[in-house]
C-alpha cells in the first residue's frame, strides 16, 4: 500500500517527518506492507501534515495528523480509506481543491517531485516537445497569444518581453528566474520548487529556445533551504538525463542552469537589483532604461521572469496559447496561484482563473479567520500592497480591478487579519520594513522611509496628529513619485490605504483629506 | 520535538589557507562573490574581516567593494552566531497570528534583543522577514529546520532545549 506524505517545508514545519516515521514504525509493528511516498504539498496547508492513500475512488486524505493519531488510523483501516475523525475525504473532491483550475500546480503533491519519469507520466515535457517542433518565433507567438503577464508583481506581458530579447543581437543571452520570493504571504514559488521543480526547468528551457539564450540562473532566497536542495537535485537529474546540457533534450539548443542563493535582501526581488546581486555586487537598483532585455546580466540581453511565469509556460506550449487565454477576465488571462495566508482558516495555494472576487477568496475559500474573529483587513500583494477592508470584498481578482482600488495583485499573496489588528501599527511596520530593506540608492526611499517611521510614531503617540498626518501625505507623495523602484514607490500604498480605510486606528474620527485622494 | 538539536555548522577560527581554497574553488562561477561569501560563512560561521583583502586581490576588486557587499546583505555576519540559531519571522502574515508578542516574550526571557546571543553562547535569535510558511504562521527556522504554528510556550521550550 502506498501512503503519500508531503515533504514540503510547510508540512515539515508542522511535523510531517515525525508522522511519516510513525507510519513506518506502526506498519512494521503490525507487519503491514506500506510504501511511503514523499511528495510536494497539495497546497492545502491547514490540513498538513496531510497523509493520503490511494483507493479505487481516488486518493483519500487524513489531516492534520499527529504521530499520536497513527495507531488509531491503522485501527480504523485508513489504508483502505475508512472513516476516522481525521479523515478529510477524497482530496480532489474537497471544495478548496475542486474549485481550483490547476495548471501550474497540476502535479504538485501527486508524486515524488524528483522522479523525471513521474513528471513525464503526469504530462511533463509535452510543452517542451511542442516548443522544439515550433521553433523560436512560434514559441513567442504562443506566449503572446496566451496573454500571460509577469507574475512577480509588475504584470508586464511576457510574450513582448521575450520578443524583445529574441530580437536583441548578442553573443550571449541569459535566462534568469526570479525565485527571491520575499513578500510576506507568498509561497507559490517555494511550493513549486519543492513540489514540481522540473516544471521550472522546462519553462526556463522553453524561454531559452525562444530567445536564443544559453545560460540560465535561478536566484533563490536563502530563507528557502529546502527549495534550494530540491531545485539543485532536479537540475542535476535534468543534466544527467540530457534535458539540460549542450544538446538540451536531444536538440541543437544548448542550455544549462545554475542556482544562485540570495543573502537576505528583500530588494533583490526587484529585477535590476537581482541582476546586480548575481554579478556579485550589492543589490542596488539600476535606473531603467536600458531594460534587462537589452542590457541585463553582465550587460547582455536577459529575460528575467518570476518563477510562476516560467512555470506557466509549459502548459501554454502544450495546450496552446489560446487555451490559456480562454481563462480569466479583461486583460488578466489565465490562472494565478492565490496564496491565502496569515490569520486564515484554510490557508494555502489556490490556483484559479482571474475574476473570482476577493470576498470569495477570503471568506468562502479561505473560510474566514483562523482565530474565528471577524475579518478586519486583507493585505493584498505583499508588504507593498494595500490593506483592503471587507467593504471592498466584491472587487474581482484581476490586475485592473485591483489597481482601481489602489490594490496590487503582486505575486498573489493575501494576508488576512482579524479585528485585533491595529492598522496604524501595520502602516508603521510598512515604513520600518522599507527602511530596513532599502538599497539606499535613491533619497526618497532611503531617507523618506525613516522619516515615515518617525512621523507615524508621533501619530501613534497622538502628538500634533493633524499636522503629522498632512506631513505623512506629503512624504508618501515624494516616495511614490520620487523613488527609483517599486520599494519606495509602492510603500505609500499600505500606509495610505490603512489611513483611508481605517482612520480610527490613527485616532481620527473622519477620513483625512490626504488619504481620500488615494 | 527532536530530543537533540543539530548544532550550528562550523565555527572554526580563520585560517588563510582554507579561505584561499574556498575563494579559488568558486572562481568558475560568473560573478563569484556571493557564492564565495556563502562558502566562507559556511566554513567559519561568519565572513571574517581577514578574508576581505584576499577576496579583493583575487577578484581584482577594491577592499571597499568587497566590504560593501558583505555589509549590504543581512545574511552575512561579522562574528559567529551562538551554537544554535533561531530565526523568527517578523513579517505581516506571522504578525497576524501574534508573532510579535511571542517574540517579545522570548527575547525578554532570554535577556537579549534581536540579533543577540544568550550569555552562555547557546542561542542566537535573529529576525527574518518571511520564510514562506505563511499559512502555518507563526513560523521559525531553528538551525535550518522549519517550524510552523509556533506559540510562545513552544519557543521557550526550544530555547531551554538549546541551552542543554
Amino acid at each position: 500500500m502506498k501512503v503519500f506524505v508531503a515533504r514540503d517545508a510547510a508540512a515539515l514545519a508542522v511535523g510531517a517527518d515525525r508522522v511519516a516515521a510513525a507510519i513506518a514504525a506502526e506498519a512494521e509493528k503490525r507487519q503491514q506492507h506500506v510504501t511511503l511516498v514523499r511528495t510536494g504539498t497539495r497546497g492545502m496547508l491547514w490540513l498538513e501534515p496531510l497523509i493520503e492513500v490511494a483507493t479505487p475512488e481516488g486518493r483519500v486524505g487524513y489531516g492534520p495528523v499527529t504521530p499520536a493519531d497513527v495507531p488509531s488510523l491503522f485501527d480504523a483501516g485508513f489504508l483502505e480509506g475508512r472513516p476516522h475523525p481525521r479523515r478529510a475525504g477524497q482530496v480532489e473532491e474537497l471544495p478548496f481543491f475542486k474549485r481550483q483550475t490547476r495548471l501550474i500546480f497540476a502535479r504538485a503533491g501527486l508524486a515524488n517531485p524528483l522522479s523525471l519519469s513521474d513528471y513525464r507520466i503526469l504530462g511533463g515535457l509535452h510543452g517542451l516537445d511542442r516548443a522544439l517542433t515550433l521553433g523560436p518565433e512560434q514559441i513567442v507567438a504562443e506566449v503572446k497569444r496566451s496573454g500571460l503577464r509577469g507574475r512577480g508583481g509588475a504584470g508586464f506581458p511576457t510574450g513582448i518581453k521575450w520578443e524583445s530579447a529574441a530580437r536583441a543581437q548578442a553573443a550571449r543571452k541569459y535566462i534568469v528566474c526570479n525565485a527571491d520570493e520575499g513578500d510576506s504571504g507568498t509561497f507559490a514559488d517555494r511550493i513549486l520548487m519543492e513540489g514540481d521543480p522540473f516544471t521550472v526547468i522546462e519553462g526556463m528551457l522553453i524561454a531559452a529556445i525562444a530567445v536564443g539564450a544559453t545560460r540560465g540562473f535561478i536566484y533563490i532566497r536563502s530563507e528557502y533551504p529546502h527549495a534550494i536542495r530540491a531545485m539543485a537535485s532536479a537540475i542535476e537529474i535534468a543534466r544527467r538525463e540530457g534535458i539540460l546540457g549542450p544538446h538540451a533534450a536531444g536538440s541543437n539548443y544548448a542550455f544549462d542552469i545554475e542556482i544562485r542563493v540570495g543573502a537576505g535582501a528583500y530588494i533583490c526581488g526587484e529585477e535590476t537589483s537581482l541582476l546586480e546581486s548575481l554579478e556579485g555586487k550589492r543589490g542596488m537598483v539600476r535606473a531603467k532604461p536600458p531594460l534587462p532585455v537589452v542590457s541585463g546580466l553582465f550587460g547582455q540581453p536577459t529575460v528575467i521572469n518570476n518563477l510562476v511565469t516560467f512555470s506557466s509556460v509549459p502548459f501554454i506550449l502544450a495546450q496552446g496559447g489560446q487555451a490559456y487565454a480562454d481563462m480569466g477576465v479583461g486583460r488578466s488571462r489565465g490562472t494565478m496561484p492565490v496564496q491565502l495566508a496569515g490569520n486564515v482558516r484554510h490557508g494555502g495555494v489556490f490556483e484559479c482563473a482571474f475574476g473570482v472576487t476577493l470576498g470569495e477568496l477570503v471568506n468562502e475559500i479561505g473560510g474566514g479567520t483562523a482565530s474565528g474573529r471577524p475579518v478586519r483587513a486583507v493585505q493584498a500583494g505583499g508588504p507593498l500592497g494595500a490593506y483592503l477592508p471587507p467593504a471592498l470584498f466584491d472587487t474581482p481578482y484581476d490586475y485592473e480591478a485591483f489597481a482601481a482600488h489602489e490594490g496590487l495583485i503582486g505575486h498573489g499573496g493575501l494576508v488576512v487579519f482579524d479585528d485585533t489588528v491595529n492598522l496604524a501599527r501595520m502602516a508603521r511596520f510598512a515604513m520600518e520594513f522599507c527602511a530596513h530593506e532599502s538599497c539606499g540608492k535613491c533619497t526618497p526611499c532611503r531617507i523618506g522611509s525613516r522619516r515615515g517611521v518617525e512621523v507615524l510614531d508621533r501619530i501613534l503617540a497622538g502628538r500634533d496628529r493633524e499636522q503629522n498626518i498632512a506631513l505623512l501625505g506629503e512624504l508618501c507623495e515624494t516616495l511614490r513619485y520620487g523613488s527609483l523602484c517599486a520599494l519606495g514607490g509602492l510603500v505609500p500604498y499600505p500606509v495610505l490605504s490603512a489611513l483611508k480605510h481605517f482612520p480610527e486606528d490613527f485616532g481620527l474620527a473622519v477620513l483625512p483629506s490626504v488619504a481620500a485622494a488615494v | 520535538m527532536s530530543s537533540s538539536l543539530r548544532r550550528n555548522p562550523s565555527r572554526r577560527n580563520f585560517d588563510e589557507i582554507t579561505a584561499r581554497k574556498i575563494i579559488e574553488a568558486a572562481l568558475g562561477h560568473e560573478g563569484p562573490l556571493l557564492p564565495i561569501l556563502h562558502a566562507l560563512q559556511e566554513a567559519f560561521g561568519c565572513v571574517p574581516r581577514e578574508a576581505e583583502p584576499l577576496i579583493a586581490s583575487t577578484l581584482n576588486l577594491t577592499r571597499a567593494d568587497v566590504h560593501g557587499v558583505v555589509t549590504f546583505y543581512h545574511d552575512f555576519h561579522r562574528a559567529p552566531a551562538g551554537r544554535h540559531v533561531l530565526k523568527l519571522c517578523r513579517a505581516e502574515a506571522c504578525q497576524s497570528m501574534g508573532s510579535e508578542a511571542n517574540a517579545r516574550r522570548l527575547l525578554d526571557a532570554l535577556g537579549i534583543d534581536w540579533g543577540g546571543t544568550t550569555a552562555d553562547g547557546s542561542l542566537t535569535v535573529e529576525p527574518v522577514y518571511c520564510l514562506g510558511l505563511c499559512a502555518t504562521s507563526p513560523s521559525a527556522l531553528l538551525d535550518g529546520e522549519p517550524l510552523g504554528r509556533v506559540g510562545a510556550e513552544q519557543l521557550e521550550a526550544l530555547a531551554a532545549e538549546a541551552k542543554r
